[in-house]
């Protein structure tokens, strides 16, 4: 019996000593692998396996372990998983967060724990304003920071009258105000805001036909994942592609669901923070290298998740674990990354960076791709009573 | 607001409530036939969808897949009504409705499993695929086929059911399933057949929301609950209860989101409530 201690004793040593020379850390990655948003986790996750996999070298003989949850996108298992990661597996860093209703369940507890989070899609502009913190950096975007553009663009290109159409949450209502803004701010008017309820509406066609009675010269839109689809569809097949151009926050024909909408898809000018035809080194290399280990071009999610690995690599390097410095240097490491050159704003903790307004145009190979039209460089969102010390 | 603009919206109702009628039409009479709580109604429509999907994708031919993908879907149905729904009939609608909501969560994952998270496109026949101008409006081609179609099976299932031996034998059952045994009608026979039916139609109406709708493993939870209030609102096992309970979800559905925007998410529930306080039984329920 004592031998047998002994030995564990000896081997516990060992690994003790061993973890000294390279350190482990833990990543816990808080998404959604069930549920209405399960694509979107995979996406994410498998964006950021790359990552790993690209530039877990600049840790040395560091690694990284991975800890997946599933927050099923409800708020309260969202809680649960983050206190589990943190508290009983003792993670370094947290990452992840497609819903911004489980963001801000967790918004509290991560910042009284002072764990470090890396956000990689929820888009809600009040986690990067009135309910920012310090321990919350977001390196996917803001709601506003897609559409805000997008109302200027229209208004450049002439539009006077808008009808703006969205699912009634959050997102929906972030994305119209934004957009609404800008536009209104350059002389537009949007002539009417149909709401649609969220996740409960299949059929469009009542609120398409209620749209195209307003008689304004364009169709805005935020919908996203099978939504998008439903609309997108329906859309097309109200004949309204001559009557009612169509102007959307880019999520509507995303990378990921873009073979779904088939050629509805076809002319809709969209705005967006990433393009799959980006002309860039990076991009090049990250888009052959995802193509060739998951058989499929990769969205703007596998960006977020590529981009937030990359950071936590970064920032792990740096801070070689301490919390506070991990903070400090992912707030002012900056990147050239698939989508272009971005930086967190020390403000906010909201990424600054580009947003492309493209159309979906037919590539010579058939395939739908995106054509852009401008780009909006280094868009930053303001404070919205956000009080980061600098 | 022009009278274009009142007939789409006439025609958009009308759409929804054919598609709501050929769902709910072999829920109710499962459930006023056999007194059988099925919520894995959806599931069959859900999975209809997608072997029509697989059918469309193997052999291109979108009326193909709206006839094979009933008849697999029934061939499923029959193969889980031996293993379960014969033994459940006579476990109360408790058990019933676990046992068939445990199908629900499993039918979703099966499907992700199959045919992944992603959204799947189901185009629309090319003959469908444009859009028609009638009376200075310009809908759907698609839309109107699918209210033909629901117009075609109401009057196909009134004929089945009122002018039929079967259809007699049927009502007979739904009235009182003992006496019509007793008078030499094979009613379990009946109920194993109405059942298959039922899904068969479910996966059917699957079918022929894939183009406008796209096909993903939530799609029959969706759909579920406007189906059960259908069912609620018509009544119970009738026919005439199917047609009034899926026109009513269709056109207070349509207007509710056009005339009261704010409310758009409730109206139906409202319905419901009214229904279930003024005349829990249903407007036409099979039995008074």
């Amino acid at each position: 019996m004592r031998k047998r201690y002994l030995a564990v004793a000896t081997a516990a040593l060992l690994a003790g000593t061993t973890a000294v020379a390279a350190r482990e850390y833990k990543v816990g990655l808080l998404l959604p692998y069930s549920g209405v948003y399960a694509a979107l986790g995979k996406e994410i996750q498998a964006g950021f396996e790359l990552g790993l996999e690209h530039y877990a070298a600049e840790l040395g003989e560091d690694t990284i372990r991975l800890l997946p949850e599933d927050t099923e996108v409800k708020p309260a298992v969202g809680l649960t998983k983050a206190k589990k990661l943190v508290l009983q597996d003792k993670v370094d860093v947290l990452a992840g967060l497609v819903s911004s209703g489980v963001l801000a369940a967790v918004r509290d507890f991560v910042d009284g724990a002072k764990v470090p989070l890396v956000v990689a899609n929820a888009g809600n502009i009040h986690a990067t304003g009135k309910q920012c913190s310090r321990y919350i950096i977001r390196v996917s975007f803001s709601n506003a920071q897609i559409t805000r553009p997008m109302g200027r663009y229209m208004a450049e290109r002439g539009l006077k009258t808008v009808v703006a159409m969205a699912p009634d949450y959050a997102a929906g209502r972030q994305d119209v105000e934004a957009m609404r803004g800008a536009f209104e701010a350059a002389g537009g008017k949007v002539l009417k805001e149909i709401y649609t309820p969220f996740r409960k509406t299949k059929d469009f066609g009542p609120y398409l036909t209620e749209a195209q009675a307003t008689g304004a010269e364009a169709l805005f839109v935020f919908y996203a994942g099978g939504e998008a689809i439903s609309f997108m569809k329906q859309y097309a097949s109200f004949g309204l592609k001559d009557k009612l151009p169509l102007y959307a926050a880019g999520f509507l024909t995303s990378q990921l669901y873009r073979n779904a909408i088939g050629e509805a898809a076809l002319g809709s000018i969209n705005s967006l923070h990433y393009v799959t035809t980006l002309d860039n080194p990076e991009n090049a290399r990250f888009q052959q290298a995802f193509q060739q280990k998951y058989g499929r071009v990769a969205s703007e999610f596998a960006v977020q998740g590529y981009d937030a690995a990359r950071l936590i690599v970064a920032a792990l390097a740096a801070s070689k674990g301490d919390k506070e410095k991990f903070v400090d240097a992912a707030r002012t490491t900056t990147f050239a990354s698939p989508r272009g050159p971005w930086r967190i704003d020390p403000a906010t903790n909201n990424i600054v960076q580009n947003i492309y307004v493209y159309q979906i145009v037919q590539g010579p190979d058939g395939r739908l791709v995106e054509k852009v039209l401008k780009v909006y460089e280094n868009e930053q969102d303001p404070p919205n009573g956000c009080q980061l010390a600098g | 607001m022009t009278a274009a603009y009142w007939l789409t919206q006439l025609l958009n109702a009308l759409q929804y409530s054919m598609l709501l009628f050929v769902l709910s039409v072999g829920l109710t009479v499962v459930f006023g036939l056999m007194n059988f709580v099925n919520l894995a109604h959806g599931t069959f429509y859900a999975l209809g969808a997608f072997i029509g999907w697989s059918l469309l994708r193997a052999t291109g031919s979108f009326w193909l897949a709206l006839v094979g993908a009933p008849l697999l879907v029934a061939a499923i149905a029959a193969v889980l009504y031996g293993a379960m729904i014969a033994r459940m009939q006579r476990a109360g609608h408790l058990a019933q409705v676990l046992a068939t909501l445990g199908l629900v969560f499993m039918g979703v994952e099966v499907m992700r499993i199959i045919w992944g998270d992603f959204a799947l496109d189901f185009a629309a026949p090319p003959l469908l695929q444009g859009h028609v101008q009638l009376f200075g409006l310009v809908y759907p081609a698609y839309r109107l086929f699918v209210i033909a179609l629901g117009l075609l099976a109401m009057v196909a299932l009134w004929l089945l059911l009122e002018r039929t031996a079967l259809g007699a034998m049927v009502r007979a059952a739904v009235d009182h399933a003992d006496m019509a045994a007793a008078l030499g009608v094979r009613v379990d026979r009946l109920f194993f057949g109405m059942f298959c039916f039922g899904c068969a139609l479910a996966a059917l109406a699957g079918v022929v929301a894939a183009p406008i709708f796209s096909v993903y493993p939530g799609m029959g939870i969706e759909i579920l609950i406007p189906t059960l209030i259908v069912v609620v609102v018509g009544g119970l096992g009738s026919l005439k209860g199917a047609v009034a309970g899926s026109l009513l979800v269709g056109f207070v559905d349509t207007f509710g989101q056009v005339l009261l925007p704010q409310l758009a998410g409730i109206v139906v529930y409202a319905l419901l409530a009214l229904t279930l306080l003024l005349r829990p039984q249903g407007l036409f329920p099979a039995r008074a």
